[in-house]
């Protein structure tokens, strides 16, 4: 082949096969009762991170300033590398034979297990970061306590994904704290998008028997004990930002995780398994 | 190639030319690197800031017609790739802007003078991307021929451009291979895969001809930009050059180039080919393109947009920097 040879790397299975026979063993990822409740928790992760990846992966080239352009790229980057590690475990779990790739780009929207707060239109950068940073402040406390997990595949993961997440969330809550005290318009588009999203922060804390399955087998934290942290986070970031933690309930618009999503998700899936769809079985 | 029928200002007759001139020129000559607080002539500065400004602008709506396609990206890899991808091109423009800053242009004045039409970005980036196969055409064909100016440029006379060229260069090639591998998976996938790789070879080869600029008998300003060491070879030894890498990767990839006329030439060691359309790069050029109206739009839109978070970002700069400075005062 003329000029270049090194494209593809013919030996890829045979490192994955090496791979694979080093990897730790867990008996979590065997536990047939466990199984159905361990396979929709990795989901309910790996999809988090698929549709907010998916989302930021929308301002690719329209961000408002150059270095936002390479941040917000970075930030989605990290996010779809984390998607095809929870949802290539969950596959594995739920052993029939599907792939991370078969999960993100051949289930329905009824099968998803995102909360409803990623997939909401991303708005102005106003919404974008408010709604990186509601997230964050979650998601890097779920890693932390992931990262000590019983499950060693689940907190090898987790342990990967939370050097990211730290930076996203020290990203986030900067842009928080600078926009919320910039100027009288940056100042109101923060909270006005705060006020937006505030109903679908706490979705993620409202936990159901999947997330108390997985807690009583050692794989997660129970989700009640992680919020006072997102708490105590999201109370120091908003008052240095002179912003006004809504006066309502946070956990207003919930069923994301069990599958009942916006109707904006369907329209993301539309557009993200296109390919997928109209020619099955190729390979990309 | 990203910068396109830059016009360069300055003199090639040394009888003409000034003592500081003479000696700038000596200095080039001998293959120096001109460093930012160096002398320099107006003419090498204003040339330099053209072509600098006009690949950072490329880079930067260059962005467009690749992030087009990475929320249908077909699978998570993919996706990866590609918007790993369009970071770098940013990146490039970051670096590239920085280097125009040394010369005494700010970032800010150069996106004035690209939103305003005054400065023109590679003529490439007003073509559509229609299928996923593009993503191949455009990371094979067109970082492909940007790669062909762009590693002689590592030489070039100015050394931050020429060290922001370094990097650029290490990155386009891996661009223009995870492109080709893009094009394997689809000459070499299903029938439909083949027909579109097919159809965007046909779509993106003259466009990628065009990158290289007009034939140099119609290149007015190469003799002064090749005197100063910021253009490296003619457009037409470059168009060769990439016509006669990229033939036989099509021909591996047993796709057909759009060209009839195409034939290898034993006597010169070339292949001979087919111009491309003049008349539609001039088109494209003046702002006919297929995508130019686009394309300026949703530049335009996200520097609009994006005033009142640049403007936040500014203030809460200011406060802070007052804030320490009276604790500063507190602390005497």
């Amino acid at each position: 082949m003329p000029s270049l040879p090194d494209a593809e790397m013919p030996d890829a299975l045979a490192l994955a096969e090496r791979a694979a026979a080093e990897q730790v063993h867990d008996p979590h990822v065997a536990d047939v009762d466990l199984k159905p409740a361990f396979f929709d928790w990795l989901c309910r992760i790996g999809d988090n991170a698929l549709i907010l990846g998916h989302r930021v992966s929308e301002w690719c080239g329209h961000a408002p300033v150059l270095e936002e352009d390479i941040a917000l790229a970075n930030v989605a980057l990290d996010l779809i590398g984390q998607t095809q590690m929870w949802l290539s475990l969950a596959a594995e779990v739920e052993d029939k034979g599907r792939t991370a790739d078969d999960l993100a780009y051949l289930r329905d929207a009824m099968k998803f297990r995102n909360i409803k707060l990623v997939e909401l239109p991303n708005g102005d950068m106003g919404v974008t970061v408010m709604r990186q940073f509601l997230f964050d402040a979650y998601h890097f406390e779920l890693l932390t306590a992931l990262a000590r997990s019983e499950s060693p595949r689940v907190a090898e993961i987790a342990a990967k994904a939370l050097k990211e997440v730290a930076y996203h969330l020290e990203r986030s809550s900067d842009l928080v704290i600078r926009l919320g005290d910039g100027t009288a318009e940056s100042h109101a588009r923060m909270q006005a998008a705060l006020d937006a999203l505030w109903p679908y922060a706490g979705e993620v804390f409202v936990a159901d028997a999947v997330d108390e399955a997985v807690a009583r087998a050692g794989i997660a934290p129970a989700l009640p004990d992680l919020l006072p942290k997102w708490e105590r986070t999201v109370a120091e970031v908003l008052d240095e930002a002179t912003l006004t933690r809504p006066d309502r309930r946070f956990d207003v618009h919930v069923g994301g995780k069990q599958g009942r999503h916006t109707e904006h998700l369907g329209y993301i899936l539309a557009e993200m398994q296109f390919l997928q769809r109209a020619y099955p079985g190729a390979e990309w | 190639m990203y910068a396109q029928m830059v016009k360069s200002e300055g003199k090639t007759d040394r009888a003409e030319m000034s003592p500081e001139e003479r000696a700038f020129q000596d200095r080039i000559d001998a293959n120096e690197k001109i460093e930012p607080k160096d002398w320099m002539p107006d003419g090498y500065r204003k040339t330099l800031i053209r072509q600098i400004g006009q690949h950072a602008h490329s880079e930067i709506v260059g962005q467009l017609p690749e992030g087009n396609w990475i929320t249908r990206a077909p699978t998570l890899e993919r996706k990866q790739i590609l918007l790993a991808k369009v970071q770098d091109e940013a990146g490039h423009g970051l670096y590239l802007y920085c280097a125009a800053e040394t010369l005494g242009v700010s970032r800010d004045e150069l996106f004035e003078k690209l939103h305003s039409g005054a400065m023109k970005y590679s003529s490439i980036f007003n073509y559509p991307t229609l299928t996923w196969a593009d993503m191949g055409a455009v990371g094979w064909l067109v970082d492909g021929a940007a790669i062909m100016n762009q590693v002689p440029l590592q030489r070039t006379s100015y050394g931050p451009y020429a060290r922001a060229m370094v990097r650029i260069c290490k990155e386009e090639s891996f661009h223009q291979r995870q492109g080709y591998a893009v094009m394997m998976r689809m000459a070499f996938g299903t029938p439909e895969q083949k027909e579109m790789a097919q159809d965007a070879l046909n779509r993106f080869w003259y466009p990628s001809l065009m990158m290289f600029g007009p034939s140099d008998k119609d290149s007015v300003h190469s003799a002064q930009s090749m005197a100063w060491r910021i253009k490296m070879n003619t457009n037409d030894e470059l168009r060769q050059k990439f016509v006669d890498e990229t033939v036989p990767q099509a021909e591996y990839l047993g796709l057909t180039v759009p060209d009839e006329t195409l034939k290898w030439n034993e006597e010169r060691g070339h292949y001979d080919f087919a111009e491309p359309d003049w008349e539609e790069f001039f088109e494209v050029l003046k702002g006919n393109g297929p995508c130019n109206d686009e394309r300026l739009a949703a530049r335009r839109k996200a520097w609009d947009d994006g005033e009142w978070f640049r403007e936040g970002l500014s203030a809460y700069a200011d406060k802070a920097a007052a804030r320490r400075a009276a604790s500063d005062l507190a602390a005497e």
